[in-house]
């Protein structure tokens, strides 16, 4: 029987194979890399000695752990994005950390070493101010949130609320931090900004309210800005108008003490306190800022304050000693990094008590000259041990971990957490490749040296191709595993099939990098300081790789969204590097900029650039460029879309380079706004004009390279009344070719514009459901003009083809797949809120599917019509790999036709291949070439034999 | 989706008293150094209400403009049309107009080459606002053909529509549930065919389990039976 049951077993397991990827293919042609996010909070897991372990929390609502060797994210807890999901607090103790999530909407608990939920609890409403761990006699056992209204203290062990109460005066004083030295009260201070400070004490036992005063002090706002508490419940504030401290004892709650300070030339004041551990007070030390890299180590002794030390670092930290042994007593330490020639920091550690530096301290890392200057330091230094490790956070929002002395043991670049635009260009040929072309590419000089460069060429070939079968033969003899694939700037060529690409990607933090498609692995980075923080990217490639000996070229049109004006970046796309192009400055704002399809005489395609003047600027902008954009100026339109007016407008070139509105539509705003704009792709092929019916007749695509499909979104956001627009419009002759109203519908909407047809996803606020649409053109039977397509001559209006579907989840991103010559049959590329990237058949989106299956459907290969739209699991491309928060997928063609290369982005990034037709001019990866090779020597000796058997036979019958 | 669309416009001087609508001016521009100057070319009767209906009452190009016409297609200029943005749904008069206009080219030599037969589509929203105006011509394209003016230049041969958005399908889940029942009734007289998987071939699975049963107990090796197992239960 037990035999039976395995029996069933077996044939269960069998038949739930899954179909997309084969086992030992995982991994082979994708990967995928984790990011957290810009860090807002950080703290090293010190509580165990053997922890190898860093907290972060990030700005992206991302709780993480990462590996101290390696980097590597230990595990990772993605929240909501936007606001409810903003992690406000991160307090940490023992092995657990403490967040407080979304305004104080949620407080959790996570255990720090398996990254589990200890327990989570929904805070009452109100806006979060601050919070602080409640020690008593040195244990830590209670979390005090302090909201606009009310304070609660609650366990740490379990999240129960151990008391929560309203707070006097709530609607006049405006609370701000919360304090505990660990004496069974909790302190909560708050300001009437320019008159007083209110300090009420509760009792940690049971929330009683033991003392309450209120303090004249005028010249205070804000009190985390200007106050700190040191000492024994010693609260000192910094007035930067009369350049003096103020200090107030919270216990006895008189009246504050000023204390004149001796500066001139004061900068800003800043305070820091430094707090050993949540159960005891802070030390009586403090730092205070005196300007942009200024600081100066204060002690307060008895109502005197004694300064310590100057500093000048960049940034510093503040550390707590885990546990007090009296050899090291309060080892609180100070950091600061000095900018020395090129790009050399130091860290140095200091003793906090006196302000002494500690001996063998001093560490040197030299920062990438491409990367940010530093802005946050972690750092954590063991007792037993003299070593200790620093975790920097650069502008560029890179981490970089150090460990003593000076090694750096790995970066994180958590910039590519948030890449906006990113292009794939082709790698360069080999150097030999390189010259052979170079040949073909020069202008003849002699027929003499026309040979020996041909023979120098031939031998250079050679030289290449027994190195290569040498490395082969050495490489075979080595185990599998030990042959190295690493890639480097050096040996950066084109493959075969031009599967491995550069991936230039541009991330929001201003920093740019190449990666190498095939392993990930990043091969330049460079980070653009002075990067407003609200711009707006667009890459362009102005000349690829096929022009050698002419470097490819990208250009990053960078635009401030508030003011318009915007600034280039050239750069050699392949090595990072800034190109010697120097490109025009811009002072006017820019309103629309398009690439043109012709080439300068070094081979740049021509950008045009739009300013609110409506002027046209060319770059490159030499004496060719302009004579050709004269020749071609009335063939050169462009649109605006001013979605905040309603308006589309068309413009033509003239030949001084201004221009000339042509077409105008105006959408009005009261009804309907503009939500996108797309054209399609410049470098899309479309390999069939027509499909071929069941009846052996063709049907023509509409096939128009200038059409924009215009989405609209209702103003009117009842569900009743709302209702999604679309529009196709010619971009050059402002002709409305269609113009349909989804009604009962809502964004956001998601659109794909490609060859003839539009596919768009949207909500149904009348069935609550996700729906896609398609939208398909066709000229009928017979073409207008075959020849050319002209928007100015199409004068009959295409058919129009229109189905829907239910779709049965909703959809963060989309996109279509491409391939080198558009023969392979086309999928989207949808990426899920749940991390899935599901690659739907075109096929199933087809307005010409029929309701009923005929004969002639049946031909065409066409799927009788369902409602919905099923996800199967097999169509998900990235199998166990989650994307989390999918922004955008991009898709680049390969040499091979039947490969397309696919990129997601998001919070993590994932680069795979997908076949939409399988892998139709590929042999398979276990094809047996030595079968097919045996079976054709035998063929051959075969032959030979029976035709010598053959002639015998004949000479033997004529002799007969 | 609404389209009317008046053939010939000779006829229309009759017919503006029977319109209760509102009546805009079509204007249209050609000139050498292609620096736009309206001139009115006629007039557009708009009927309002639900189903809005166009018909245009136009003027004949005079000589002066017709030499113009030719000149400005002998150098490849634009001729453009514009009408004013109106609200045809309105019930006062006075909320009919709003600012600015909406414009539409063509290339002026393939309107004289057509003889000026153009097709002029006027766009509206959902809620009747006009949003967008085109103008091709029949036939659209320009191959240098001489035209003689006084015949072919003179009057305009218009067609004319008004075009408000279609409504987009949703999914069609009624007709296939429809589909579905009618197949489940037509499977429902077959009663063979209801038979399940197991019920038609147990005949067949038993003794392939019993044989693999055997043999595994044989050999004492689960791992040989499981592949037999899964072609069996398929």
């Amino acid at each position: 029987m037990a035999k039976l049951i395995l029996l069933l077993l077996k044939c269960i397991l069998f038949c739930g194979t899954v179909y997309a990827v084969f086992e030992d293919q995982v991994g082979k042609f994708d990967w995928r890399q984790q990011y957290v996010g810009k860090v807002r909070f950080c703290h090293f897991d010190g509580h165990m000695q053997s922890s190898k372990k860093v907290l972060l929390a990030t700005e992206s609502n991302v709780f993480a752990a990462l590996n101290t060797r390696t980097g590597e994210v230990l595990w990772r807890h993605v929240d909501k994005t936007g606001p409810e999901g903003n992690i406000d607090a991160f307090l940490q103790n023992g092995q657990d950390s403490v967040l407080v999530v979304g305004n104080g909407r949620v407080l959790r608990s996570w255990e720090t070493n398996i990254g589990g939920l200890n327990w989570e609890v929904v805070l009452d409403s109100g806006s979060f101010q601050s919070t602080c761990l409640v020690g008593q006699q040195g244990t830590v056992k209670n979390v005090a949130v302090l909201k606009k209204t009310a304070i609660s203290l609650h366990y740490l062990s379990n999240g129960h609320q151990k008391w929560i109460e309203n707070l006097p005066d709530s609607d006049t004083v405006d609370y701000q931090t919360v304090y505990s030295g660990g004496n069974g009260e909790v302190y909560v201070l708050g300001v009437v900004p320019h008159s007083h400070i209110a300090v009420v004490a509760f009792s940690v036992d049971d929330g009683e309210i033991l003392k309450q005063s209120s303090v004249e002090a005028p010249w205070l706002s804000s009190i985390p800005e200007s106050c700190q508490i040191v000492d024994q419940e010693m609260l000192i504030c910094v007035d930067s108008t009369t350049m003096s401290l103020y200090t107030l004892d919270l216990t006895l709650q008189l009246q504050m003490n000023q204390i004149p300070l001796q500066v001139k030339n004061v900068y800003i004041f800043l305070l820091c306190g430094i707090t050993p551990n949540p159960a005891k007070q802070p030390l009586s030390e403090f730092f205070l800022q005196l300007g942009p890299d200024r600081y100066v180590l204060l002690q307060f002794n008895s109502g005197q304050i004694v300064m310590l030390r100057d500093f000048k670092p960049v940034c510093n930290a503040f550390s707590k000693q885990h546990f007090s042994i009296l050899t090291f007593r309060l080892q609180n330490v100070c950091y600061s990094p000095r900018l020395q020639y090129f790009n050399a920091s130091t860290i140095n550690l200091y003793n906090a008590e006196t302000g002494r530096r500690l001996l063998d301290t001093t560490l040197i890392f030299t920062m990438d000259p491409n990367g940010g200057k530093p802005e946050r330091v972690t750092f954590l230094k063991k007792d037993d041990s003299v070593g200790y490790r620093v975790m920097v956070q650069t502008k560029d929002h890179a981490l970089t971990f150090i460990q003593q002395p000076g090694r750096v043991l790995w970066t994180r670049e958590e910039a590519l957490s948030d890449v906006l635009t990113m292009e794939m260009v082709d790698l360069p040929l080999t150097g030999t490749q390189a010259e052979l072309e170079g040949e073909f590419g020069k202008k003849t000089d002699g027929l003499m040296s026309m040979v020996f460069k041909r023979l120098s060429s031939q031998l250079i070939l050679l030289q290449a191709w027994i190195a290569h079968l040498w490395k082969l033969f050495y490489d075979a003899r080595k185990p599998r595993s030990q042959v190295k694939s690493d890639i480097s700037m050096e040996n950066l060529s084109r493959d075969e099939f031009n599967l491995q690409k550069m991936m230039v990607m541009v991330t929001a933090s201003g920093k740019l990098f190449g990666i190498d498609s095939k392993t990930g692995g990043i091969l330049w980075k460079h980070y653009l300081e002075n990067i407003p923080s609200n711009a707006g990217f667009k890459l362009m490639v102005q000349r690829t790789t096929a022009h050698f000996p002419h470097p490819p070229q990208c250009t990053l049109l960078i635009k401030d969204k508030d003011t318009g004006l915007a600034s280039l970046h050239v750069f050699n796309p392949i090595f990072g590097k800034m190109s010697h192009v120097t490109p025009p400055a811009l002072p006017q704002p820019i309103l629309q900029s398009l690439m043109l399809p012709f080439m300068d005489q070094d081979y740049a395609k021509v950008l045009l650039l739009i300013d609110d003047q409506y002027k046209v600027s060319a770059f490159p902008s030499t004496k060719y460029v302009l004579q050709q954009l004269q020749e071609m100026a009335p063939t050169i339109f462009f649109f605006l879309v001013d979605s905040s007016q309603g308006r589309l407008s068309g413009y033509r070139l003239r030949t001084d380079l201004s221009t000339e509105q042509i077409w105008e539509v105006i959408l009005p705003t009261e009804i309907q706004k503009i939500v996108s704009v797309k054209g399609k792709r410049p470098n899309e092929h479309v390999h069939s004009q027509g499909r071929v019916m069941g009846d052996r007749s063709v049907l023509y695509k509409y096939l128009n390279p200038n059409l924009l499909a215009v989405v609209t979104e209702s103003t009117d956001l009842h569900q009743e009344r709302s209702f999604v627009g679309i529009m196709l419009i010619d971009g050059v002759t402002g002709r409305i070719i269609h113009e349909a109203v989804q009604r009962k519908a809502r964004g956001p909407v998601h659109v794909v514009h490609s060859e003839n047809w539009v596919v768009y996803e949207y909500w149904s606020t009348k069935s609550r459901r996700n729906e896609f649409s398609v939208i398909e053109l066709y000229e009928g039977m017979e073409l207008y003009n075959s020849t050319a397509f002209s928007s100015l001559d199409r004068p009959l209006v295409p058919q129009v083809l229109q189905q829907s579907y239910i779709f049965p989840s909703s959809i963060s991103t989309m996109e279509a797949t491409l391939t080198e010559k558009g023969i392979t049959s086309r999928h989207l590329l949808i990426g899920l809120p749940s991390g899935g990237i599901v690659s739907l058949p075109k096929m199933f989106l087809d307005p010409r599917r029929p309701e009923m299956a005929s004969e002639q459907s049946r031909e065409e290969n066409l799927i009788p019509y369902a409602p919905e739209l099923m996800i199967r699991t097999e169509w998900f491309i990235n199998y166990n790999q989650t994307i989390s928060r999918v922004r955008g997928i991009y898709t680049a063609p390969s040499g091979l036709e039947s490969t397309c290369l696919v990129v997601a982005y998001g919070l993590d990034i994932y680069h795979t291949r997908v076949y939409p037709s399988k892998q139709f001019d590929v042999l398979k990866d276990d094809y047996d070439y030595m079968l097919i090779s045996s079976v054709l020597l035998a063929l051959f000796f075969a032959t030979m034999i029976s035709k010598r058997l053959a002639e015998v036979k004949l000479l033997n019958r004529a002799w007969r | 989706m609404s389209r009317h669309w008046i053939g010939d416009t000779l006829a229309s001087d009759g017919l503006e008293a029977e319109f209760n609508g509102l009546s805009v001016p079509l204007e249209h521009s050609f000139e050498l150094d292609d620096v736009a100057k309206f001139q009115l070319r006629g007039s557009l009767m708009l009927k309002t209400g639900r189903e809005p209906s166009v018909s245009l009452n136009q003027n004949q190009l005079s000589e002066e403009d017709r030499t113009k016409l030719k000149e400005v297609a002998a150098v490849d200029g634009l001729y453009r049309i514009r009408v004013p943005r109106v609200f045809l749904q309105a019930d006062k008069q006075t909320e009919w107009q709003t600012e600015g206009h909406l414009t539409a080219f063509v290339r002026a030599c393939a309107m004289v080459e057509s003889h000026l037969s153009d097709v002029i589509t006027l766009h509206t929203d959902v809620s009747g606002y006009l949003i967008g105006v085109s103008i091709v011509t029949l036939p659209g394209a320009c191959r240098g053909i001489e035209v003689e003016d006084e015949v072919d230049l003179e009057v305009f041969n218009t067609t004319l529509s008004i075009m408000a958005p279609v409504n987009a399908p949703g999914p069609e889940t009624a007709l296939f549930i429809q589909r579905m029942e009618q197949e489940f009734e037509k499977k429902g007289k077959n009663p063979q065919e209801q038979k399940s998987f197991f019920a038609k071939y147990w005949m067949y699975i038993v003794p392939l389990v019993l044989f693999l049963m055997m043999s595994g107990a044989q050999d004492q090796s689960g791992g040989g039976g499981g592949g037999g197992g899964n072609g069996g239960g398929r």
